[in-house]
């Protein structure tokens, strides 16, 4: 057996086709991974086509993740190890890799034909072009089908166990516990008995194939060290699954049941499919006819005294905008996720963006403030669902939540929250019935730190009134065209929205000082990157600090005060600087946009080099002289 | 809380606004007066409008109401059945709310069948806006947006309602208490949704569209009163009836005195006679055509779900439903 090679963390990338079950590989991968106490980043990226056509570049699914010691907060800019289950997988992934990279390639897979559909003239096994990388061919192809030929399974159906035949491998190259993975098999699988045993022999078969063949030599193994989390029961989550618990969670802080109403959309479904297994915690879901019915619906059940939540993707979310000017007219509680895409129009579905921003700060008609709240990592969605649907409820209004395809889709270890240190979340209550004043203006009735009603429901006797999307005067809560009447109510709607900043904790820094030569400032999915980016440039530039914003619209109320403390600003962000924009709008501030649309999360390296860029030069002797244009 | 109501206990403080004359002020009294009969409990009761003339009814009646956006009436009742199925709810809506900008929602409301009752106020014209055709006028109505004559085919809500799926689709005349007031009660006894196609005049836009068939003195010529299991029969003398006529598909009218026996009974739960009656011009078939009990859709969602909308475990127990590991 081959000496192991201990490391801090290790990024390991999986790559084939959309049908190869890439994806399954790589959360089963991390499932076992997590088993052993490491932390963990992954980043699914895969083709918008459901099966894409076979062999081909852009019919690559792959499936990225970083192991190791923590903090782990990004899938990692280069991979250390590549898998890849044909041509084209390995022509997508090579240009991403680190040098000396480990590749483990599928050699059947090397045909004519394949070669060709990936736009290789010649095999990249011979031409040298792979000589800086340790190359590892398996014949992954041939071997699995040797190890469930006694199954009687088809060549087409035995192939399709080829994952847990490289997963197998993998499991035994990072030393991992079979166990997890067998059992799971025996559950999925409990039906089909010919798959689950296929499935077995396949990923025993990698794991022997790891362990006996000749070429385990050229094979390393790898000990990541556990990783230094902090103490506490964990398990692994994807911002799908934290955010469908995290809405969970707030109706049983605030004792009431959720309506979730959806209309299918990528990458936002997850969410709908999700939500729908919760029934047990009061949890209800309603596959609308469009996107307008599906927070129509919402909005119909908040009205009713459940919680409403709807959610969609960016074009979706366009199509729900004039709803939601009815549900801050009418003043009802709403939650309405958006999870972003690349666009404009369809876009990139499967990609991912930050590229909402103004759609959700500025995007409805006439003055129509909406609270905007976003998640940085997938665990941080359960909190964040939580804190959306407080806001909703204390201030009796609609509130954005922006998550993006690759929060939705990633996952990461996770400790998980004791649900009694969580505050429960107050409703504001409907009068009593001894309360002999008109149910109008009782209905309408404001608080006046928060500008919210009560949450008067139809069933409540004696409280019957009228709302809608008329202007009504701001007493009485009748019709009311009056012009100085609708000022007033003007007011009252942008006050409410301002009053959301007086309840949230104060922004702090993730890290360095509170003043200094150059803050960045994030928010959203790139934390993981700006996280690490900024902890290695603070090694060499002590005055760089990162702070990462939660609440966008209100601001916290001393962000100006910190931006001040600064003498540069950087706001890295994957669209064309729609933060830098509202930070400008909001508080005066002139911050250098860093942006990025390819799809793609930010890298590390690029970051950091863009910081580097706006700082005088560490050591002078090596001082590269600065780009044109970029210096600030 | 058992005191009897009377319909003016169902009024509103506002005063209403809609044009001298129009057909809604019969709608609206009808409507209290039917909800007063039924004994409805006015915090039991809510209705739901989008936007138009119709759409202002909630104002008018002293229950829960909810004037929402143009066409997403249904979609917002359908949220409300979901989350309180107890709530008797109604939808207000027009042929430019119901079956234009809003045609999929109603659609999807019927297919479901969610205990909906929705009121279509048919005058085949947009009032609210200033008279501009709508989806049921008539070929050639001249308005502000056609003034040549609208080159359209109109849309038949009856023919729309049971393409759609409805289980319940009844018809009656703005200004006919009786024939109005004993259709809302049988809507209101449906427990699916149940389509209303009321017939009102906008003496404004669209006066005496309907007068063809609505006027007293041509009432009984050209108005076939459908009651569930009686003979199809209309006339001065009920001396006229429907038949089917095997021969095309069709029904057409007989001497119902010379062949009695060849008078068709009417089956509210025929599909196929529904479907031929909603086609009929002369007479023009009024009362409940078609009507086929079943589940409602919040009951069917309700029934599908262990504890209904109640929590049943907690979200501790729920974070730890996979895989965990400690650090310690």
């Amino acid at each position: 057996m081959s000496d192991q090679i201990s490391m801090d963390s290790i990024v390991v990338r999986l790559a084939g086709d959309s049908g190869d079950g890439v994806q399954l590989m790589g959360s089963q991968f991390i499932a076992s991974t997590a088993l052993s106490g490491k932390d963990f980043a992954t980043f699914p990226d895969f083709p918008a086509e459901i099966r894409a056509p076979v062999g081909t570049t852009f019919g690559v699914s792959a499936y990225q993740m970083n192991i190791g010691v923590s903090p782990i907060t990004t899938a990692g800019d280069a991979p250390d190890v590549l898998v890849a289950f044909n041509p084209a997988a390995l022509k997508v992934s090579l240009p991403l890799l680190s040098s000396g990279a480990l590749l483990i390639v599928n050699n059947d897979s090397f045909t004519a034909r394949n070669l060709t559909k990936a736009g290789y003239a010649e095999d990249p096994r011979d031409t040298g072009e792979l000589d800086s990388y340790q190359l590892v061919p398996a014949d992954i192809g041939r071997l699995n089908l040797e190890a469930v030929k006694p199954f009687g399974l088809s060549k087409s159906d035995g192939g399709r166990c080829k994952n847990f035949w490289a997963l197998g491998l993998l499991m035994w190259m990072f030393d991992c516990d079979l166990l997890p993975i067998e059992d799971w098999i025996r559950q999925k699988f409990a039906r089909k008995e010919v798959v689950r045993d296929a499935n077995l022999a396949a990923l025993h078969s990698g794991h022997a194939f790891g362990e006996t063949a000749e070429l385990s030599e050229a094979i390393p193994r790898f000990k990541i060290r556990t990783a230094d989390l902090p103490a506490g029961e964990y398990r692994g989550i994807t911002g799908a699954e934290a955010l469908s618990l995290g809405l969970a969670a707030a109706g049983e802080l605030a004792d009431r049941p959720v309506l979730f109403c959806s209309y299918p959309i990528t990458p936002a479904s997850p969410l709908l499919h999700r939500l729908s297994r919760l029934g047990e915690l009061g949890v209800g879901t309603f596959q609308a006819e469009d996107e307008i019915a599906a927070i129509c619906a919402a909005i119909g059940a908040s009205y009713g005294g459940v919680i409403g939540v709807t959610s969609s993707s960016g074009p979706g979310i366009a199509l729900k905008t004039e709803a939601m000017g009815l549900a801050v007219n009418a003043e009802l509680p709403l939650v309405i996720v958006n999870s972003q895409r690349g666009g404009p129009s369809t876009g990139l579905p499967t990609k991912t963006e930050q590229s909402d921003l103004y759609q959700a700060v500025y995007g409805r008609n006439a003055d129509t403030p909406i609270p905007v709240i976003a998640a940085r990592s997938p665990g941080d969605c359960f909190f964040v669902a939580i804190e959306a649907v407080r806001i909703a409820l204390r201030h009796m209004t609609p509130v954005l939540l922006l998550s993006d395809g690759y929060l939705s889709n990633a996952a990461e270890p996770w400790r998980i929250p004791d649900m009694d240190d969580i505050e429960p979340i107050e409703v504001n209550a409907a009068p009593g019935p001894d309360d002999t004043r008109d149910a109008q203006s009782l209905a309408f009735e404001r608080n006046a730190e928060t500008q919210g009603r009560p949450w008067i429901t139809p069933g409540m006797p004696e409280l019957m009134h009228r709302l809608g999307g008329l202007e009504k005067d701001i007493d009485t809560g009748h019709i009311s065209y009056d012009a100085a009447n609708h000022q007033r109510m003007t007011d009252m709607r942008a006050a409410k929205v301002e009053s959301v900043a007086r309840f949230i904790p104060p922004q702090t820094m993730e890290l360095g000082p509170q003043e200094g030569e150059l803050l960045v400032i994030g928010w959203g999915s790139t934390y993981g990157s700006i996280f690490q980016a900024v902890r290695k440039i603070r090694k060499t530039h002590s005055d760089v600090s990162y702070t990462h914003l939660r609440h966008l619209f209100p601001l916290p109320e001393n962000l100006g005060g910190l931006l001040g403390n600064f003498n540069q600003l950087l706001v890295p962000e994957m669209n064309m600087g729609q933060l830098s924009t509202v930070l400008r709008d909001q508080l005066g501030a002139d911050p250098t946009p860093f942006c990025k649309v390819t799809g793609q999360p930010f890298l590390i390296s690029e970051l950091a080099e863009k910081m580097e860029s706006m700082l005088p030069p560490v050591v002078v002797a090596a001082c590269k002289p600065v780009a044109k244009g970029e210096a600030r | 809380m058992s005191t009897v109501l009377s319909a003016k206990d169902f009024a509103t403080s506002q005063e209403v606004r809609w044009c001298p004359g129009c057909g809604d002020y019969a709608i609206l009294k009808t409507m209290t007066k039917t909800l007063a009969e039924l004994g409805a409990r006015p915090e039991s009761t809510a209705f739901i409008s989008g936007i138009g003339c119709a759409s202002r009814f909630p104002y008018y009646v002293e229950t829960y109401g909810f004037h929402t956006i143009h066409g997403r009436a249904p979609a917002i009742a359908t949220g409300l059945k979901l989350a309180n199925p107890d709530i008797d709810v109604w939808v207000v809506t027009g042929d430019g709310d119901g079956l234009s900008i809003g045609g999929n929602h109603l659609l999807h409301a019927l297919r479901r069948n969610v205990g909906l009752k929705i009121l279509l106020f048919n005058n085949e014209i947009y009032g609210l806006t200033k008279g501009q055709y709508s989806p049921t006028s008539r070929r050639g109505t001249r308005s502000p947006s056609s003034p040549g004559g609208s080159v359209d085919a109109p849309l038949s809500p009856g023919e729309f309602a049971l393409g759609a799926g409805a289980k319940f689709f009844a018809r009656a005349i703005d200004t006919d208490k009786a024939g109005l007031g004993d259709v809302l009660k049988e809507a209101h006894a449906f427990e699916g949704a149940a389509l209303v196609e009321i017939f009102q005049n906008c003496i404004v836009y669209n006066e005496d569209v309907f007068a063809d068939f609505t006027d007293r003195k041509n009432a009984a010529e050209k108005q076939l009163r459908l009651k569930h299991g009686k003979p199809m029969l209309f006339g001065a003398d009920n001396e006229k009836g429907i038949r089917f006529n095997p021969d095309d598909f069709s029904l057409e009218v007989i001497d119902a005195r010379s062949v009695p026996e060849q008078v068709l009974r009417h089956d509210e739960r025929n599909k196929v006679v529904a479907h031929l009656l909603v086609e009929l011009a002369k007479p023009v078939a009024l009362g409940v055509i078609y009507k086929c009990p079943g589940d409602s859709f919040e009951k069917s969602w309700y029934a599908a779900r262990k504890s209904g909308l109640k929590r049943s475990s907690s979200v501790a127990d729920a974070l730890r439903s996979t895989n965990t590991w400690t650090v310690t």
